[in-house]
């Protein structure tokens, strides 16, 4: 990409008028990323009416239904203990996007605050919070989960919290190290020059400058935490029942439903990968036009 | 280099000491402690015979001497006793070892095989056709949850073959084992190689970008060898480097894998500690991964030191 495109691309006309087509503008340049963008508003859609386009309650039991096939009555069949797999589906999105939504803002305000302070303020500051981060990076995601969730118990809450933790170190190096170039900039010693405090440079700005890396990193971590809290709860280990998750979903037994209740295991696994792979597409979409340099 | 060696292994130590630290604090958040769930298990009552097995588990002391203790046990190869099997659990661990070690090992062979050359087509044919249907792919890759994938395997042999591929009896054979254990390291594998083509597509095109390709190509050298001598050789490095910390970042994967296939691996032995709520054990198990990640970590800087000629860490 050569300067002059890029410049090109940074020309989105804005305004209230201009929405409609700086929208029409990004759905032509990026069609894989307007794909994102549409599963990702279908499933927020799907997560808020979950109640107008369902016929069951999700947690309600009928020991009649146990194991029905797909048909008109449970259109995507209904589990072992007769709940209709559709409902659940639906209202397990609500669970999916609040514990991924729940863990990225978390994940990212706890990222953000070690970044910028270890690397605006630097020091031994910077030194022990570069420390800390090592340490929790060098525990695969998973393991740093699964034993924080397991510490703490399954609930919801928790759930949010193991998740969170180590999404921190991504968050805080990526900040870090803008951090430690804006500093360096005119309109930081500008802001000196006028009298204002450390801290209020920092979080005035410094921290808005940090917004495009950090949108970019945040919509990928949602897709990855949406992934952990679909293993975390597939292992047992993350959403409790009653609770639609649709990593529960696919737990213990489904290596024995494989066999004889496919249903079971096919639809909750395309949910999560939907969700997924649309946060994904987005995100590959928003990095091209926010931080054309930033890799991950 | 020498300095820089002492420094990063000095750095190494820092770190897993902070692990440590950590694992322990957290495992200590459980309400109540081993004795309390060790005698639920057994169904005890008597409080003299809580106290005596807390005395005995060394709980009656300073949380400081019970981490020197465990420390200790840790470097001398005492994992601690597991009581699901009542054994020790470094005689439970051991014999899993070589059976995940195989199982990444071919998962990290599926994801170079597949990563590397599709990474460097999509990045040679960017924005064609070709490019596009890779670049679904492999982000497909990363949405899908390697356990699901891992049972639409098994689906898909209960549903041609009839049969389920089983890993709890011994081999035959070293063949006959890395045959079956080639099937859940496709699906540990699919995740990684996704990964690793993308990141090897964009290491490609930040190459291809550079002013000596130009060069290259102004002067009349052939694309192939443009694309396949001078980009891929520099664009090599950071593709190793990442090849080397997804190595220590299949642990994930393995986790699930191992327990959708039923394998007996070390990476399912941790979830089933967890389950069993076998703390002294998780706790040995976490730190034993965190060496491993580490070690790995550190392996990798020293053969990039060593590859890169424009890295020499002397000052």
């Amino acid at each position: 990409m050569t300067a002059l495109d890029q410049q090109a691309e940074l020309d989105i006309p804005v305004g209230r008028a201009g929405f409609w087509r700086a929208l029409a503008h990004f759905v032509r340049r990026y069609p894989l990323g307007a794909a994102g963008a549409a599963i990702v508003l279908a499933i927020v859609l799907m997560a808020i009416f979950a109640g107008w386009i369902t016929a069951f309650d999700p947690t309600s039991t009928s020991a009649r239904d146990s194991l029905a096939k797909p048909g008109a009555v449970h259109l995507l069949g209904a589990d072992f203990m007769g709940r209709d797999m559709w409902s659940r589906i639906v209202f397990g999105a609500r669970i999916s996007l609040a514990v991924g939504i729940g863990s990225t803002t978390l994940g990212c305000l706890l990222g953000v605050s070690a970044g910028l302070s270890s690397g605006y303020f630097g020091g031994w500051l910077d030194l022990i919070t570069q420390r800390l981060m090592d340490m929790l990076q060098s525990l695969p995601l998973l393991v740093l989960a699964l034993v924080m969730a397991a510490a703490l118990g399954p609930s919801i809450q928790n759930t949010i919290i193991a998740i969170s933790i180590p999404l921190v170190p991504t968050v805080a190096r990526v900040i870090r190290s803008n951090t430690l170039m804006l500093r360096e900039m005119p309109f930081v010693e500008a802001a000196r020059a006028i009298g204002m405090s450390e801290v209020a440079i920092a979080v005035r700005h410094v921290l808005p400058n940090t917004l495009a890396p950090l949108i970019v990193l945040a919509t990928a971590q949602l897709g990855s935490a949406i992934l952990v809290e679909a293993a975390l709860s597939f292992l047992g280990l993350g959403i409790p029942e009653p609770y639609p998750s649709w990593g529960r979903m696919l737990s213990e037994s489904a290596a024995e439903y494989v066999r004889t209740a496919p249903w079971l295991v096919v639809y909750p696994g395309l949910a999560i990968s939907l969700a997924v792979f649309g946060t994904n597409l987005l995100g590959d979409a928003l990095r091209d036009v926010l931080d054309p340099r930033l890799r991950y | 280099m020498g300095s820089y060696l002492i420094r990063r292994l000095l750095l190494m130590v820092v770190t897993l000491f902070g692990i440590s630290v950590i694992i322990f604090v957290l495992l200590r958040i459980v309400p109540g402690n081993i004795a309390d769930i060790l005698f639920d298990a057994a169904g005890m009552v008597s409080a003299a015979e809580k106290h005596k097995l807390e005395v005995e588990l060394g709980l009656d002391q300073p949380i400081a001497i019970q981490y020197i203790h465990w420390i200790g046990n840790l470097a001398r190869g005492d994992f601690g006793y597991t009581y699901i099997s009542e054994q020790p659990a470094l005689q439970e661990i051991l014999p899993r070892i070589p059976v995940t070690a195989k199982l990444a090992g071919l998962a990290l062979l599926f994801s170079i095989l597949f990563g590397v050359p599709l990474g460097i087509v999509s990045a040679v044919r960017q924005n064609t056709a070709l490019d596009y249907v890779l670049r679904v792919l492999s982000l497909s890759g990363l949405s899908l949850p390697s356990f699901w994938l891992g049972l639409l395997i098994l689906m898909g042999f209960v549903h041609y073959l009839g049969w389920i591929p089983i890993y709890t009896e011994k081999p035959a054979s070293l063949l006959h084992e890395l045959l079956l254990l080639c099937i859940p390291a496709a699906a540990v594998g699919f995740r990684s190689s996704a990964l690793v083509m993308r990141l090897t597509r964009s290491s490609m095109l930040e190459v291809l970008r550079q002013d000596y390709i130009r060069t290259a190509r102004a002067k009349g050298v052939s694309r192939a060898m443009v694309n396949y001598d001078h980009a891929l050789r520099n664009a090599m490095l950071p593709i190793i480097t990442i090849i080397g910390i997804e190595a220590a970042f299949l642990v994930g994967g393995l986790i699930v894998t191992e327990t959708v296939f039923n394998i007996p691996g070390v990476a399912r032995f941790l979830v089933e500690a967890i389950r069993w709520r076998d703390y002294p054990v998780v706790q040995s198990l976490v730190m034993f991964i965190a060496v491993v990640v580490v070690s790995v970590n550190f392996l990798i800087d020293m053969a990039y030191a060593m590859l890169d000629p424009r890295i020499r860490y002397d000052n």
